[in-house]
């Protein structure tokens, strides 16, 4: 077995014992990085020289007997959406396609300290608005698994990249299923944490309150081990919540007894793919086998959180991307354009409107501009009662569903997706059939409570199936311990896709 | 719920973005799409409950009145699209 | 046509910068008059993933503020935005409040010392947060017509109160103003300073004319750029007359023409119609997603309350009524700030006659303030020596003529009133040599004697001069009614 198969787990340990530095670790990921990300896309960057040098130097911090952080010399690859000091941080944008931030998100500070070794910037949908990462201004993401198909999204790279062995573990964020999704589809483990688990300091920004950073990786573990490091109090993000943040890798190898699962019927039958409806029910029985107990429970509102989600999603979206404008940084169009432009078609519009118009509609795609256009609709005079305001009553409606549920269960098990990975450009005519891909996730992220996905099979086709878990806000260290519990007794997270 | 050309146009103006013809038509389809299908909240009585705004419900994150180092200028100017050596440069400002 | 008498209805909308040390959402200095773009972080800069954290401090100032406006504090309050877009609003939206501001409904009671307008009480509709924006300065000959952006000023906390229309002319308007920033002064919530933007006015002012066929109103106009409490007052009687004479022309009235917004050319002394938006404003205001909301406890408002102390109409009925002055005086001591009364109550308690007190602080000390352009905490005789000089007053050690040249004296030197009444040579005089000395120049001066008993008191200035001659010491008013004692007496 090749040291990029090992878990991250099983690498920090090599790491720890001497039998393995950190530079040939991160090597052998540039490595990969070089032989296959041309089949599959997901870095946008890869930071070689820096990654090089920052290994080494944990070789020799190690070597010195310093004490070192939780990650000390593992590789992690980074959503190009986390503002990385004088790094370009590009958002999968045309607009900010030159910016380089004067500052580190939070979590590039807390990956920093642990001594994580950063080892390139996936790609996204633009500004995390998609499910596919075809949204990207800069390249397409393929499925490891299927290279005609798309990854999911938005944070199509950062599965990507580790299903392919590209990197052991990897940050996404997730505003309406942006790491539970692509998880699923590229057959590995994605957690979406409590809304204010992670800070949100340095992440920029889509939909903030429902914009959540966390962690994917092969495994339940190694998915722990980096949570336990991006989580944490912030006084910098004010939604951030003052928690300690539980030992996660210690405990996820505990079993949880009587532990009690919810059902949601009308998460089966019409609408789903019956391969993924089959693999799920087949995890439910496997969860029964360990000792679960199935309870079956309603989620009255279900239905209505897409509708919710792309107001609210879109509301907030079109005042975060307000500031990109063409003034203070990022895309700027022609002035002299501008004026030749005013000069003909004769408008009264000033040439500041002018610039601003023409440098939005130049440097954000389509996807962007209609959620923008969707949320200044949605807010204007005469709009926001309807839509944006009942959109909030909606949401409180979720929220006391769940609330509801977990009074009977610990957590909620159904599908991530209802289908499997779709084909590259299936759906990028069609925003309606794009938004419905985010129908079992965009409820959780209403709610604020916690998700996660892990593989739990494959079609017929090969292509993996993800399972989702979800719990009560800050019961990641419950959810993380039942996904070990199922990734215990079963092996789809070893798999891998075959990559000449 | 109805949403035309016009509206659309007037919302293009509202977000600071700008359509040709084509993409136009093709975005006011899309929308009225999308607000047909959205518009399956008016089902819902919502008459007694209360706005979710944020996802969880905290409150007071407060913080001290204690100054931090502000960036240097040339932090703060360096990925302005047009600058001098003190200022953001910007098309006229008219009317004030 | 012929004319028609009108009110002026006037609104006003009042920018407060508070005091704190840094922003309202980030830990930037809200120093006045850095270089430009020295003062901005990522969040002021509204640069992508940063995030506000609201400033503790510019909360509760405001709250002081409120309260002192006699509003109320609703317990839950939250932050929304106002989108817009300009070069001087990074993010594209001003954090603001909107429907649940920190505090609403309260008054400020203005009253006229000069009788030009009826004692009133201007109500509040509100006092909400928001942050500043930054600065735009149109450059036309350095950069062919580009403006500069400087961003040091964007995010300083700002209190806007927003009064009722209850004022009903200019010189209310006025009144107001300077009421407000006596308040905030006492407060020592904000600089107060007009010319730096730390007190800024817009005005709602439109007219109600009283026609044939009844009242109607005019179309309301938003005025801005009034700068000093003069500009409020001028421009308010600039835009009222115009008004009028529009409302002449064109008979329009309210509700037939859009809110107009004019800014005051205070070197034209004319209001100037503001470049139309092209569309009309629509904020789109919506909760901040970044902000979570404040809830205050009573006890944290009554701990805010019992910091404020007595304020200025207090203090005004206080000096008249325990202090017998005058409205007048009280005014004129209230008015010139906290410190100047602290110095008049120490004044009075030290001297024990409060009118003395009232009218030497008004009167020598204010205008040696005037003249040199000092603060009272700058004033070089403190309470305590003042009360000195004003006993020897009292006593009669000293005549009011001579206090004055002893005070002039103390203000450039460390000593006692007594001590610079010896270093100055003046010594009272015995009442018998005194008496002895206005018998000898009346017995001297018969002219004068019959001018005097002719009717013509005056004529016995004469005697006092030869009297200060004799002795430089005299009182002139005792010497003065000695003489006309002794001249009757003959
Ligand atoms: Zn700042």
């Amino acid at each position: 077995m090749s040291i990029i198969q090992k878990t991250a787990s099983e690498q920090l340990a090599l790491l720890n014992s001497g039998e393995l530095t950190s530079v040939e670790l991160t090597q052998a990921y540039l490595n990969q990085i070089e032989q296959i990300d041309g089949q599959v896309g997901a870095f946008l960057r890869v930071e070689t020289e820096s990654a090089l040098a920052q290994a080494a130097a944990i070789d020799q911090k190690r070597a010195t007997g310093a004490p070192l952080g939780k990650l000390a010399g593992l590789p992690v690859a980074i959503k190009d959406i986390l503002c990385t000091k004088d790094t370009p941080t590009t958002c999968g944008s045309r607009m900010l396609e030159n910016f380089e931030p004067p500052y580190n998100a939070t979590v590039v500070e807390k990956l920093l300290a642990a001594d994580a070794v950063i080892l390139g910037r996936t790609n996204m949908d633009e500004f995390a608005m998609g499910s596919s990462t075809e949204n990207s201004a800069y390249q397409t993401t393929q499925n490891p698994w299927d290279t005609t198909r798309i990854p999911g999204g938005s944070s199509g790279g950062a599965a990507a990249c580790v299903s392919a062995d590209m990197a052991p573990l990897s940050v996404g964020t997730d505003t309406g299923g942006s790491i539970r999704q692509p998880a699923a589809l590229c057959g590995c483990v994605g957690l979406k944490p409590t809304y204010g688990r992670v800070s949100r300091y340095g992440l920029i920004a889509f939909a903030s309150s429902l914009d959540q950073i966390g962690p994917l990786a092969r495994t339940v573990e190694d998915t722990a081990l980096l949570l336990e490091v991006l989580a944490g109090h912030d006084p910098l993000d004010s939604t951030s919540v003052n928690q300690p943040t539980p030992a996660y890798s210690e405990t996820v190898n505990q079993p949880l007894e009587n532990l009690t699962l919810g059902v949601v019927d009308r998460h089966f039958g019409e609408g789903i793919d019956p391969e993924i409806e089959a693999a799920v029910q087949a995890a439910i029985q496997v969860y029964e086998s360990l000792g679960a107990t199935i309870k079956h429970i309603e989620m009255p509102h279900a239905d209505y959180g897409i509708a919710t989600y792309y107001i609210i999603a879109p509301c907030e979206a079109s005042s975060n991307l307000a500031r990109y404008d063409g003034a203070h940084y990022g895309y700027r169009t022609d002035q002299a354009e501008v004026v030749a432009e005013l000069a003909e078609d004769g408008s009264d519009e000033g040439p500041l409107v002018r610039m601003y118009r023409k440098s939005r509609s130049e440097g954000f795609g389509e996807e962007v501009q209609r959620r923008i256009m969707l949320g200044t609709y949605a807010l204007s005079e005469g709009y926001y009662d309807a839509f944006y305001l009942k959109a909030l009553k909606v949401r409180r409606l979720i929220r006391q569903d769940y609330d509801a549920a977990f009074e009977q269960v610990d957590m909620i098990i159904g599908p991530v997706t209802a289908n499997p990975a779709f084909a590259q450009g299936e759906k990028t005519s069609d925003p309606m059939a794009m938004y419905l891909e985010d129908l079992y996730t965009v409820t959780a992220n209403l709610a604020g409570i916690a998700g996660i996905s892990l593989p739990c099979g494959f079609t017929s086709g090969g292509l993996p199936v993800g399972l989702q878990l979800q719990a009560a806000p800050f019961q990641e260290e419950k959810l993380l311990r039942a996904a070990q519990m199922y990734q215990a007794a079963t092996d789809f997270h070893t798999r891998r896709p075959e990559l000449s | 719920m109805s949403l035309t050309r016009q509206d659309v146009e007037k919302v293009a103006l509202l977000a600071r973005l700008k359509f040709d013809e084509d993409a136009l038509d093709k975005m006011t389809d899309h929308m009225v799409q999308i607000i047909q299908y959205v518009d399956k909240l008016s089902e819902l009585d919502t008459e007694d409950v209360q706005p979710m705004a944020h996802a969880l419900d905290i409150h007071n994150a407060l913080a001290d009145d204690e100054p931090r180092p502000s960036l240097p200028r040339e932090e703060a100017l360096k990925n302005a699209p047009k600058r001098d050596d003190e200022c953001f440069r910007v098309p006229a400002v008219l009317g004030e | 046509m012929s004319e028609f008498s009108y009110e002026i209805v006037i609104g006003l909308e009042v920018h407060v910068q508070l005091k704190t040390k840094t922003k309202l959402f980030c830990r930037c200095r809200t120093e006045f008059g850095n270089p430009p773009n020295t003062q901005t972080c990522p969040v002021c800069l509204g640069m992508p993933g940063s995030l506000p954290v609201m400033n503790k401090k510019a909360y509760f100032l405001g709250m002081r503020t409120a309260l002192a406006l006699n509003c109320g504090i609703p317990k839950f309050t939250k932050w929304d935005r106002k989108n817009y877009f300009y070069p001087d609003l990074p993010k594209g939206y001003q954090t603001s409040q909107f429907d649940l501001p920190m505090s609403e409904e309260g008054y400020l009671d203005i009253k006229s010392t000069k009788d030009e307008f009826e004692p009133r009480r201007v109500r509040i509709i509100r006092a909400h947060l928001e942050e500043d924006a930054g600065k735009s300065m149109h450059d036309e000959a350095a950069g062919k017509g580009d403006s500069r952006i400087d961003l040091n000023r964007t995010g300083t906390p700002l209190l806007e109160i927003v009064s009722y229309p209850d004022m009903r002319s200019a010189a209310e308007a006025k009144a107001y103003m300077q009421e407000l920033r006596l308040l905030l002064t006492y407060l020592d919530v904000s600089d107060c300073n007009m010319q730096e933007g730390s007190l800024r006015c817009d005005a709602n002012v439109n007219l109600h004319i009283t026609t044939d066929d009844g009242v109607i109103a005019t179309p309301i106009v938003e005025i801005k750029n009034m700068n000093s409490f003069r500009s409020v007052e001028r421009g308010i009687e600039y835009e009222a007359k115009r008004q009028y004479d529009v409302w002449q022309e064109t008979g329009k009235v309210l509700g037939e023409l859009p809110k107009q917004t004019r800014g005051w050319d205070d070197s034209a002394q004319v209001t100037r119609s503001q470049r139309e938006k092209e569309e009309s404003a629509d904020y789109r205001y919506f909760p901040c997603p970044d902000l979570v909301p404040v809830i205050v406890t009573d006890q944290q408002i009554d701990e805010v309350r019992q910091e404020i102390g007595e304020l200025p109409s207090a203090l005004r009925e206080r000096l008249q009524n325990e202090f017998g002055l005058t409205i007048y005086s009280a005014d004129v001591i209230v008015n010139q700030g906290l410190s100047l009364v602290e110095y008049y109550l120490e004044l009075a308690a030290a001297a024990g006659d409060n009118k003395l007190a009232g009218n030497w602080v008004q009167g020598e000390v204010l205008r040696i303030l005037n003249d040199q352009e000092i603060e009272i905490e700058d004033f070089p005789i403190d309470a305590g020596r003042l009360a000195e000089l004003l006993q020897l007053i009292q006593t009669g050690d000293l005549d009011s003529s001579k206090a004055k040249d002893v005070f002039a004296a103390m203000l450039t030197s460390e000593s006692s009133a007594a001590d610079v009444v010896k270093e100055l040579g003046i010594e009272k005089v015995d009442e018998g040599a005194l008496e002895a000395l206005c018998q000898v120049l009346v017995e001297r001066n018969q002219r004068i004697v019959d001018d005097v008993k002719s009717g013509n008191e005056k004529a016995v200035g004469a005697l006092i001069g030869q009297a200060k001659k004799e002795n430089p010491n005299v009182n002139p008013g005792q010497v003065r009614q000695i003489c006309l004692e002794i001249i009757n007496n003959l």
